[in-house]
């Protein structure tokens, strides 16, 4: 066990866990932020999916003694009020069926917009195929990214 | 309008904790905004004061806010929003003013809690609008007595009642109260399907906000004071069991607070197909934290042996079976060659027509096919998972269960409850598909937490879950056809059969179509675990069935749309036999309509296109792929789908599912498959299991919905398996090459 301080959202939190933990379960199980999944558990699924600094990245393989200084931010800490241009784009497509995957799918897409503010359909399709969503909402979802980038 | 007989209980609800009544706030109508612009302008409306259970299905608030319990799961199909919607439609309220609610099991106040066979919206359709329409008399019946008028006089639009004689006007809520304490109403009027404001209209996912933003809403998001959380270590094989295991490493680990074995039912347990589990016994390891029991299960020495044959007693729907697990550790590689050989023999003959022998001897062209299938597993994003407290004399579950009702009894017998005292409530699921009919884990995680007296998550890994079985059996047909010297198609001939169940459905089309039919089928016993995968058997035989009918219509010089059409027309017209389960006027409308709406007639337009349509859980449904070849890699660009489902709910959504069913069915036929060494699973996880991806994914999907007056039927399985023959079809436009097992991937890699 050892403690970290995390920055996680914009706050600090303080944790003391094996320094081995994934922050996925830093996040669910200990922070009991549970907006981030777990599918996978090695790094093929996309659903756990949070940024570290600007870069989207699969939270099951991130151990929490690698985390240092860097910002985290997950899904419930994208927008103030839910009302992030990918959040906003994704209901205004209705995108969700069981809605399990989309924290990480829409974690993917405003890291794509961030550094690529219009991407084409091929550089989204790149950017999210590591991203899995079993009820095939992929068409929904490239619809949504659009949506977002062009707001 | 049209009278019906109500049938609904006044039972009081189970009183829910998550709206405690008076003076909070909170956002709704986000969700309701049509125009994305009024998306980010949240409406706070005040909560009532009070509320006022009308049915067991709705109360209505002091303020005329409406709350709807839906009482079935969630697993991605949106039921969660369109059942609701029924019921605020009779109600005649506005959508804006409705909260949604899950409603826990309860058998006395709900029929069918299942998510299973496409029938949540068609099996509750009468009662959904009986409880609105109910309330909405009641509401109408306490202003009559209010205002001392005749209630036939009294209007109800949009959560307001008006007396236009009088002038007399009041909302919901006002007569709310007094409402309540009226007698339920025996009959009631629904309304006419012209009179529909709500259904046949497209409303937002009513979780959609909370999905977005992270807000907790699946099983395994549930947590409670004191839980701790439980992880299993069944056999790494089919056919193993546990001989013996050293936990002390594991136990010494941090946040470890037990590890035991568990036998999950007792061997006289009389069980139904929704209760099995291949490994009745496992290792429980249970700890603080979810990261700490896995890791602790690796720490486990576990001395697995090969088990005996078992016969185990089965209950399903009432017949009583034995279902017999043979020993032995089985390979994917002698599966198949068991599958060709009982393919090659004279199968059970479950129907014929006429004098199929006779035609093929007589044909001038025989035509022969062979197609397969894998087993598959179901992959829900979210692994399987459930939340239990199970106290001396209560049992609380809750977590993503498509089969509430059914799993009750099994875990009110192995707690020794009596089944009143088990009260099971569903989280919203990440996906279903099929695998959570079976709740083996519910028992398990009960009898956890009963056994170590708290409360316990149980949590599957990803490898847990897709090693667990549970998955699509695999299957094995071979079409033949028989065409006459002008090309007519004379007689067709199916035999098909699948480890450990037939896919056959003898009384589908093309059966009442073709003078000389023959329908045979075989199956083989397996110890692997199988159960229902979207869709089940027709997921593999549409296509198959679909991809021969191409063939047939090509060496018969005929276009593939008119071949299935000409057969139709004979069905409707002059049908063979009288066991014929598909109404050939519906399915030869959906061709029709694709057929159009794909401007099929107009030639191919540089794509490479191909057709196909099938009729299951009471639904039409054809569909045109487009593939076009873009630097030798065939790449799907456009899939049209037409439907027939009766009436559609929440048409947006619907045609979300149905936008699903199409990349889930590429994606299994293209790419996915469970092999077996030794009797282990050989993909446990996304590195070796195949799952379509978002570049793989058809560049654009239209769907279109045959309009009509029918009840609704069955739409979340419908649209998964024609697509599977629609795909080979254009693959060999494309391509040249046929497909004939699947996954097409593993025949020749064709896919960009």
């Amino acid at each position: 066990m050892a403690t970290f301080n995390l920055k996680i959202n914009g706050e600090t939190k303080e944790i003391d866990v094996d320094p081995s933990t994934p922050m996925l379960w830093v996040l669910r199980d200990h922070i009991k932020l549970v907006g981030t999944k777990y599918g996978c558990g090695i790094a093929q699924c996309g659903a756990c999916t949070i940024h570290l600094g600007d870069n989207a990245v699969r939270s099951c393989q991130l151990p929490v003694s690698a985390v240092g200084e860097q910002e985290i931010t997950t899904i419930e800490g994208l927008s103030e009020n839910g009302d992030h241009p990918v959040q906003k784009a994704w209901l205004e497509i209705d995108v969700p069926q069981c809605g399990y995957c989309q924290a990480g799918q829409i974690m993917t897409a405003s890291a794509l917009l961030k550094r690529n503010p219009h991407p084409s359909d091929t550089e989204i399709e790149t950017a999210m195929n590591g991203n899995i969503c079993r009820c095939g909402t992929y068409t929904r979802i490239k619809t949504a990214v659009k949506t977002a980038a062009e707001s | 309008m049209a009278s019906i007989k109500t049938k609904i209980g006044r039972r009081a609800f189970i009183k829910n904790t998550s709206l405690a009544s008076g003076g909070l706030v909170l956002g709704f109508s986000f969700l309701n905004s049509c125009k994305p612009k009024q998306v980010a302008e949240m409406a706070v409306q005040e909560m009532p004061k009070e509320w006022f259970e009308i049915n067991g299905y709705l109360k209505i608030g002091d303020n005329g806010l409406v709350t709807i319990l839906s009482p079935n799961p969630e697993i991605g199909q949106n039921v969660r929003t369109s059942m609701p919607m029924i019921v605020a439609d009779e109600l005649e309220i506005d959508w804006k003013d409705v909260l949604v609610e899950q409603a826990p099991l309860n058998t006395d106040l709900y029929s069918w809690q299942v998510a299973g066979g496409s029938r949540s919206i068609s099996s509750s359709w009468q009662s959904l609008r009986m409880a609105g329409a109910t309330a909405r008399q009641m509401l109408k019946e306490a202003a009559a007595k209010a205002w001392q008028v005749p209630v036939g006089e009294i209007s109800a639009v949009a959560g307001k009642l008006t007396h236009e004689v009088s002038g007399n006007s009041a909302g919901y809520g006002d007569m709310a109260s007094a409402a309540s304490q009226i007698a339920v109403p025996e009959e009631v009027d629904l309304k006419e399907r012209s009179e529909f404001s709500i259904i046949g209209t497209s409303r937002k996912n009513v979780d959609g906000r909370k999905i977005v933003t992270g807000q907790p809403l699946f099983g395994l998001d549930v947590q409670r004071e004191g839980m701790l959380i439980a992880t299993l270590a069944h056999p790494p094989a089919f056919g193993m069991q546990l001989k013996s295991f050293d936990a002390d490493s594991a136990k010494q680990m941090p946040g470890i607070k037990d590890v035991f074995s568990l036998k999950i039912y007792d061997d006289d347990f009389k069980r139904s197909a929704f209760h099995h589990t291949a490994f009745n016994e496992v290792i429980v390891v249970l700890g603080e934290s979810t990261w700490q029991v896995m890791q602790a299960k690796k720490a486990l020495k576990v001395e697995w042996e090969n088990a005996p044959e078992v016969s185990v007693g089965m209950s399903m729907f009432g017949n009583e079976m034995k279902v017999n697990f043979p020993a032995g550790l089985e390979n994917s590689t002698n599966h198949r060659l068991k599958m060709e050989e009982l393919n090659a023999r004279k199968g059970k003959v479950v129907r014929k027509d006429g004098n199929p022998e006779a035609a093929f001897k007589n044909a001038s062209k025989v035509i022969e096919r062979s197609y397969s299938a894998p087993f598959l597993a179901h992959n829900t994003m979210e692994p399987m998972n459930f939340f239990a407290n199970v106290t001396d004399d209560h049992a609380e579950l809750l977590g993503p269960t498509q089969t509430p009702e059914w799993m009750e009894p099994a875990i009110a017998e192995r707690l020794g409850l009596p089944i009143e005292k088990v009260d099971i409530m569903m989280t919203r699921q990440g996906g279903g598909f099929g695998r959570r009919l079976y709740g083996h884990f519910m028992v398990e995680v009960a009898a956890i937490s009963q056994k170590v007296k708290a409360p316990v998550k149980l949590v599957y890994s990803r490898e847990d879950d897709m090693s667990q079985g549970i998955y699509r059996p695999s299957y094995y047909a071979t079409y033949r056809a028989a065409l006459d010297a002008d090309n007519n198609l004379t007689a067709l001939h199916v035999k098909t059969g699948g480890i450990p169940e037939s896919p056959l459905f003898a009384n589908r089309f093309p059966a009442g179509a073709l003078d000389n039919y023959l329908a045979e089928d075989w199956t083989i016993e397996s110890n692997i675990t199988t159960g229902a995968f979207r869709a089940p058997r027709s997921n593999f035989i549409a296509g198959a069935e679909q991809s021969f009918l191409d063939e047939v219509a090509e060496a018969a010089g005929k276009d593939p749309i008119e071949l299935r059409l000409e057969l139709l027309k004979r069905a409707q017209e002059n049908p063979v036999g009288e066991r014929n389960d598909y109404d050939a006027a519906r399915y030869a409308g959906v061709l029709e309509l694709v057929k159009e709406k794909s401007n099929w007639e107009s030639g191919n337009q540089g794509m490479n296109r191909g057709v196909s349509a099938y009729f299951c859980h009471d639904s039409y449904v054809a569909q045109v792929l487009d593939i076009a070849m873009e630097k030798d890699k065939p790449v799907v660009q456009k899939v049209t789908t037409a439907i027939d489902c009766g009436i559609v709910i929440n048409p947006d959504a619907a045609t979300n599912l149905a936008e699903g069913g199409v990349v889930d069915g590429i994606g299994h036929a293209m790419y996915s498959a469970i092999t077996f060494k030794d009797g282990a699973p050989e993909q446990k996880n996304f590195d070796k299991y195949r799952l379509i991806r978002h570049s793989e994914a058809p560049k654009s999907i239209e769907t279109h919905f045959v309009q009509n007056d029918i009840d609704p039927t069955g739409l979340g399985e419908p649209p998964f398996p024609p697509i599977m023959g629609a795909l080979a079809n254009a693959l060999y436009k494309a391509t040249g090459q046929r497909h004939y097992h699947q996954p097409f991937i593993t025949e020749k890699q064709v896919l960009g």
